[in-house]
C-alpha cells in the first residue's frame, strides 16, 4: 500500500482536479460536458499517433522520434496531391508514399543499425525527423496548405434538452474522432486476431525466438513502420483539416510522446488510455485551471494546452516510470 | 532400442572442421560430426565446453570462421536463423525465449507462421481461405497440445506457468513447425526428477511418432545416455569423444573431462 502511495496521490489529485469545476459550480454542466467531449475527441487522435509510436517501440525497440515528422510529411503529401486529384485518390497515393517510406527506413536506417545501442537508433530517428521535415518542404513547399474533407466545420447544437444551453459540437471533429476510434479498434483486432498480428507480437516479445520459428524480422519491421506511417497519415489529414497543414503539425504530433510515457511504452491499451487522459487533461487545464492561474498570479494566461501534457508525463516519470500499463523492467544484477 | 536402430537413416547434417572464435577466444576448434535421419544425437560436455556455441552455429546465429556444414547434401553458408527455420530446423532455448505476453495457444500457433500462406488482408477480414487455413493450423496445434499434455493451459498467459510447463510450451512451439531436425538446448536444465522423466518421455515419443531427428545439448550426462543413439562430447571447444553411449562412457578422455584431472 505504502509503495503505491505516490501513484494513488497523483491519481486522486487528477480526479479531484477533474471533478472540481463541476462540484464547485464554477462551470455549468453543459459547458463541462462540452469541454470533456472536446478533450476526448482530441485525445483519440493522440491515441492513434501514440499507437503508431508504441507499435514501433514494441516491435523494433526503436524510440521513434520521427513520428511527428511522419505526420507532417503525410499531411503535406496529401494536401499537395489533393490539388491535382480527388481527395480519396490523394489519400491512397499518400498511403503508398508512406509504405515506400517505411520500406526505405527499414532498408537504409534500421537494417544497417540492427543490434546497435538504443541511443544510436534514437539518434538515427532524430536524423530521419529533420530529413523528413526538410525534404517535405523541398518536395511539397513550405506554405500553409489546406485539406478539405468536405464536412461542415460549423458547430452543431446537441443535447439541448438535457443541458441548459446545449452542447456545441463541431461535426468534423466528431467524424474525425469516430474515424480515429474505429482505426484504433481495427488495429487492436488486427494485432490480437490475425496471424500477422501474432507474428508482430512475437517479435515484440522476443526477437531471437521469433527468428528461430521463421518469422522474418525485416518484413515485420516494414509492416510495423507502414502501419505507423498510415496512422500518421490519418492523423495528419485530420489535423491538417482542423489546423491547416503547416510545420507546427509535427509538434502537435509529438504529443504522442507524453502519451506513451503516461501509458507505458510497450502497451497498446496504455497508448489508448494515455491519449484520452492527455486529451481531456489539457483541455480541462486550459479552460478551468488557466483562469485560476491568471487570477492568482496575475499572469497573461493561455498556452497551458501546450505544456500540460509534458508536465503530466514528467510527474508520471517521477512516481511511475513504467507508465500506467507498461512492464516493470527488473534487470538481473 | 533395436527397432530404433533400424530406423536410423542417412546422414542429413554433417559438420566438418568447424571453428568459431570470438576475438581471441576460441569457442570451437576443428569440430566434426554428423547427424543421421531419425536418430537422437546428443552433444554433451562440462560448462563452457562450447555446446551452446555448437547449437548456435547449426541454428545460424553464429557463422563459423572455418569449416563447412552440409544439410541434406547442400552446404550452407552464412544462413541466418530465419533461413535455417525455413529449411526445416527448429529449436528450443536453454533460458526460455517464449512470448511471455501471449497465451500458450498463441505461442504454439506462432510456430505455424512459416506454413501460413494467405495474405494479410484476408487474415484481417477472417474470410475464405484465411479462415480455413487458420482452422487447419489450429488442428495441428491441438494435436501437439494433446501430445504434450498441456490441454489445461491453452488460454493461460505463458509467463504465469511454472518453469517445467514453460519448457514444454517451448518444445510445442518448435514442434508446431513440423521440423525435420529439432535442436534442443538443455531441455532438462533446472527441472526436478519428475519433470526430467516427463521430458525424456516426450523427446523419445516425438522421435518415435513423428520421426523427427533430434539434436540435444545436455549438461546432465546420466539422462542423456539413456535416451541418445549417439553422443558427441566436447571439452574446451574440442571434440573428445563420439559414439554410442557405451563407447563414450568407456572413453578415458571423457571420464577425465567430467571428473576433472589436471590438464
Amino acid at each position: 500500500m505504502k509503495k503505491h502511495l505516490p501513484v494513488l496521490t497523483l491519481g486522486a489529485v487528477l480526479l479531484i482536479g477533474l471533478a472540481l469545476p463541476l462540484a464547485t459550480g464554477a462551470s455549468p454542466a453543459g459547458f463541462y460536458v462540452e469541454v470533456l467531449l472536446g478533450g476526448l475527441m482530441a485525445g483519440v487522435l493522440y491515441s492513434l499517433v501514440a499507437l503508431g509510436f508504441a507499435l514501433i517501440f514494441k516491435a523494433s525497440g526503436v524510440f521513434n522520434f520521427a513520428q511527428g515528422a511522419m505526420v507532417l510529411f503525410a499531411a503535406l503529401s496529401v494536401a499537395r496531391l489533393a490539388e491535382q486529384m480527388p481527395l480519396w485518390v490523394a489519400i491512397l497515393a499518400g498511403t503508398v508514399i508512406m509504405v515506400v517510406l517505411a520500406w526505405l527506413i527499414e532498408r537504409l536506417v534500421l537494417r544497417p543499425l540492427v543490434n546497435q545501442e538504443g541511443v544510436a537508433l534514437l539518434m538515427a530517428t532524430l536524423g530521419v525527423t529533420y530529413f523528413l521535415d526538410g525534404f517535405g518542404q523541398t518536395v511539397w513547399g513550405s506554405d500553409i496548405y489546406k485539406i478539405d474533407l468536405g464536412i461542415a466545420k460549423e458547430p452543431v447544437m446537441i443535447l439541448d434538452k438535457i443541458f441548459q444551453g446545449g452542447i456545441l459540437v463541431n461535426k468534423e471533429d466528431f467524424v474525425a474522432a469516430l474515424v480515429a476510434a474505429a482505426l484504433v479498434a481495427g488495429l487492436v483486432l488486427f494485432f490480437q486476431k490475425t496471424a500477422t498480428g501474432r507474428a508482430l507480437r512475437a517479435v515484440a516479445d522476443d526477437h531471437q525466438a521469433a527468428q528461430s520459428i521463421g518469422i522474418p524480422l525485416n518484413r515485420i519491421w516494414v509492416i510495423v513502420w507502414s502501419v505507423a506511417g498510415f496512422v500518421a497519415l490519418v492523423a495528419g489529414v485530420i489535423w491538417g483539416s482542423q489546423l491547416g497543414v503547416q510545420f507546427s503539425l509535427s509538434q502537435v504530433a509529438l504529443k504522442a510522446l507524453p502519451v506513451v510515457i503516461l501509458g507505458g511504452f510497450t502497451s497498446i491499451a496504455g497508448a489508448i488510455v494515455g491519449g484520452l487522459v492527455i486529451g481531456v487533461g489539457e483541455k480541462m487545464a486550459e479552460v478551468f485551471l488557466g483562469p485560476i492561474l491568471v487570477k492568482a498570479f496575475d499572469l497573461a494566461g493561455g498556452g497551458i494546452e501546450n505544456w500540460f501534457a509534458y508536465v503530466l508525463a514528467l510527474l508520471f516519470l517521477l512516481v511511475r516510470p513504467e507508465g500506467l500499463f507498461g512492464e516493470k523492467n527488473i534487470d538481473r544484477v | 532400442m533395436k527397432e530404433r536402430a533400424e530406423r536410423v537413416g542417412e546422414v542429413i547434417l554433417a559438420l566438418d572442421g568447424v571453428s568459431l572464435a570470438f576475438g581471441g577466444v576460441k569457442a570451437l576448434s576443428d569440430v566434426s560430426f554428423d547427424v543421421r535421419e531419425h536418430e537422437v544425437r546428443a552433444i554433451i560436455g562440462p560448462n563452457g565446453a562450447g555446446k551452446s556455441s555448437m547449437l548456435n552455429v547449426i541454428n545460424g546465429v553464429y557463422h563459423p570462421q572455418q569449416g563447412t556444414i552440409r544439410y541434406l547434401g547442400r552446404e550452407y553458408h552464412d544462413m541466418d536463423p530465419h533461413e535455417v527455420a525455413v529449411s526445416g530446423i527448429s529449436r528450443t532455448f536453454q533460458n526460455l525465449a517464449l512470448f511471455k505476453g501471449m497465451s500458450v495457444l498463441d505461442n504454439i500457433m506462432s510456430g505455424r507462421n512459416l506454413k501460413m500462406q494467405s495474405n494479410i488482408l484476408l487474415q484481417a477480414l477472417r474470410i475464405g481461405p484465411a479462415l480455413r487455413e487458420e482452422m487447419e493450423h489450429r488442428a495441428v496445434v491441438e494435436r501437439i497440445i494433446d501430445f504434450l499434455e498441456i490441454q489445461a493451459y491453452r488460454k493461460t498467459q505463458v509467463g504465469r506457468l511454472p518453469y517445467g510447463l514453460q519448457k514444454r510450451v517451448d518444445l510445442a512451439r518448435a514442434l508446431a513447425m513440423e521440423p525435420r531436425i529439432l535442436l534442443l538446448d538443455e531441455p532438462m536444465a533446472g527441472m526436478n526428477m519428475e519433470e526430467k522423466q516427463d521430458m525424456c518421455r516426450f523427446i523419445l515419443d516425438v522421435n518415435d511418432q513423428f520421426g523427427t531427428t533430434i539434436v540435444l545439448i545436455e549438461h546432465d550426462m546420466g539422462v542423456v545416455m539413456d535416451i541418445s543413439d549417439r553422443v558427441v562430447v566436447l571439452d574446451y571447444g574440442k571434440k573428445i569423444g563420439d559414439g554410442t553411449p557405451d563407447v563414450v562412457r568407456a572413453n578415458q578422455a571423457v571420464i577425465d573431462a567430467y571428473l576433472g584431472v589436471s590438464h
